[in-house]
């Protein structure tokens, strides 16, 4: 008998857990236009996520996360990849992700464009651990839709993609 | 072990689910009851039966079939109430506990001798399962009344050096669990019931982990409503029970109108009918409620002190066995006696979710979350913890099993 199923180990990628042990820009940080709390109802994992957007770009996202390894790799991989970005590409990156998270396993992961984010492919084969990965990515896309509509700096697409 | 059902492994022969393996082979270690219990095979029958053979609608067909499912479905609430030491007539078929506690809640807003009203208090626990807040909250939304609660103890169990204060003149409906879903404390509800009756209030029992685990006397408790759910006691799910003295139960203004809760309609006023009817309003959930009466009659063959005994020595085998692993803390008390079937408990370094994902590779079934007891959590400190339950199938191999799965994942996650 072995001791896993194949299955354990492409859920839990070493990038995966490499993230969950030491997650990049923790903690909760100024300045910021938004926050929000988002929960997962089923399971209690939270986070408060905070954003701040400068002309259009993606300065910094600040948060504080209590979670599994799923849910805080996530956010640490998510934080990585955005930040920097110009507000337009990093919904871009939000839509591949949540593309694949939602693909069943079935969608092939574009490293160019998901970098680390690509450990996360296994994740979307186990339905119940999604909600996990997705939490602080749903909770991102909130935050910088009403960063844009309090400051109306820089207009953002904030229709939710059913 | 002493202590252990005798038939055991007779008992494990009739419920077919633990024959079956999971993904690679593995064999199923169910460690969920307080989630959901398994079935043995005479419920699966008896409903099969029922809907094979006997199937129509109660009360109202003037047929052969309907005439022996009627006779099913009030032989099953006779059986269902024999097991809690109830009358039948007080004896009500619900969807489920939470339907049952709604009921309650519900009903004591409305126009009747046990109207809650603005200034008037509704004392819950801080240990109660959400299906025990909630529906006390809106009470107290829509009638104005104020919710107090009783704390806990470090060791999980209830704070009652308040108890002076919080049961007051005031208190006109204290609502408990019998047996704490996350904690596994087993409440004193009779000594809480009876200070509750000397200021007048209404008495409500969550007993939905209660009556899998002890025999359970509903005269004797203390009640004056008590709720539980059939899926808990190796009965089938969408059928819930509510009992109720029947002084109270007659008092209580309807909760659903529609088919079977009525004596005469005409357009402009009904007349009800008595309870337990009263309280059924609709087509209910026939061959479920027969399959409960299967699963209480599989329990009372047992017998609920002998499954309580069961209970406790598989309680204290896991007790010890969990405190074996580095790193692990039991959140309440840390005796088995005094609990029921169900050990939550947090792992440092690796979370719940985390913990019943590698565990379940290895085909053990636990449950990870908060439990639906949010505030029990918070109380210490946790978001959400891993919670093994067992029940009268449950086997010393399978805690063993247990206690190697949460070392393995100890290591899978490079914790020491």
């Amino acid at each position: 008998m072995s001791a896993t199923t194949p299955d354990l180990d492409s859920l839990y990628q070493e990038i995966i857990l490499d993230h969950y042990k030491h997650p990049l820009n923790a903690g909760l940080r100024e300045p910021f236009e938004a926050e929000v709390h988002h929960v997962n109802p089923t399971c209690g994992d939270e986070v408060t996520l905070r954003v701040h957007v400068t002309d259009g770009k993606v300065v910094d996202i600040s948060y504080d996360a209590v979670g599994c390894s799923i849910s805080q790799a996530s956010t640490s991989v998510m934080t990585d990849l955005l930040i920097g970005r110009s507000v337009e590409e990093a919904m871009g990156i939000h839509e591949v992700f949540l593309t694949l998270m939602q693909g069943k396993g079935q969608v092939e992961p574009d490293e160019d464009v998901l970098e680390d984010g690509i450990a996360f492919a296994g994740v979307a084969k186990f339905p119940a651990r999604v909600k996990c990965a997705l939490l602080s990515w749903m909770a991102w896309k909130d935050a910088t839709a009403s960063a844009a509509a309090t400051s109306a700096v820089e207009p953002v697409e904030t229709k939710e993609k059913q | 072990m002493e202590g252990l059902l005798p038939e055991l492994e007779v008992i494990r022969k009739d419920f077919p689910i633990l024959q079956r393996t999971l993904a690679g082979g593995q064999p199923l270690v169910y460690l969920d009851s307080a989630n959901t219990s398994q079935k043995p095979q005479v419920v699966i029958d008896t409903m099969v039966d029922h809907l094979e053979r006997h199937n129509a609608n109660i009360a109202r067909a003037m047929h052969q079939l309907g005439a022996e499912a009627t006779e099913a479905f009030e032989a099953a609430r006779g059986k269902v109430a024999a097991f809690i030491g109830a009358s039948a007539e007080q004896t009500i078929f619900t969807k489920n506990a939470s339907e049952a506690l709604n009921l309650a809640a519900n009903t004591l807003a409305w126009a009747g001798p046990h109207q809650v009203g603005p200034g008037d208090e509704v004392l819950i626990t801080e240990m109660e399962h959400h299906s025990n807040i909630v529906p006390w909250q809106l009470l107290c939304e829509r009638t104005g009344a104020t919710l107090r609660w009783f704390g806990l103890t470090d060791d999980g169990l209830l704070d009652l050096s308040t108890i002076d204060e919080l049961i007051n003149e005031r208190t006109k409906v204290v609502s408990l669990t019998w047996v704490s879903n996350m904690l596994g404390t087993i409440n004193p509800v009779r000594m809480i019931a009876d200070r509750a009756h000397q200021v007048g209030a209404l008495v409500v029992v969550d007993a939905s982990q209660a009556v899998p685990q002890l025999p359970v006397d509903v005269e004797a408790c203390g009640a004056d409503l008590l709720a539980f759910t059939g899926h808990k006691v190796v009965g089938p799910t969408g059928i819930g029970v509510l009992w109720g003295r029947r002084e109270v139960l007659e008092a209580l203004p309807p909760f659903l109108g529609g088919g079977e809760m009525i004596a005469t309609v005409t357009m402009a006023k009904s007349t009800y009918a008595p309870i337990p009817h009263r309280f059924e309003a609709g087509t209910p959930p026939i061959a479920e409620a027969i399959g409960l009466g299967a699963a209480v009659d599989y329990l009372g063959h047992i017998g609920m002190d002998q499954v309580h005994r069961h209970e406790q020595t598989i309680t204290a085998y896991a007790l010890e066995g969990l405190a074996t692993v580095p790193g692990l803390t039991v959140l309440g008390p840390r005796e088995a006696t005094g609990r029921g079937g169900a050990i939550s408990f947090e792992v440092d370094g690796v979370h719940p979710h985390d913990i019943a994902q590698v565990l379940d590779s290895r085909g053990i079934a636990v449950r990870a979350g908060h439990h639906c007891a949010k505030p029990a959590h918070a109380r210490f400190g946790v978001q959400s913890s891993t919670r093994m339950s067992s029940y009268i199938y449950t086997t010393p191999a399978e805690i063993d099993a247990l206690v190697d799965g949460l070392e393995y994942t100890r290591s899978y996650f490079k914790l020491g």
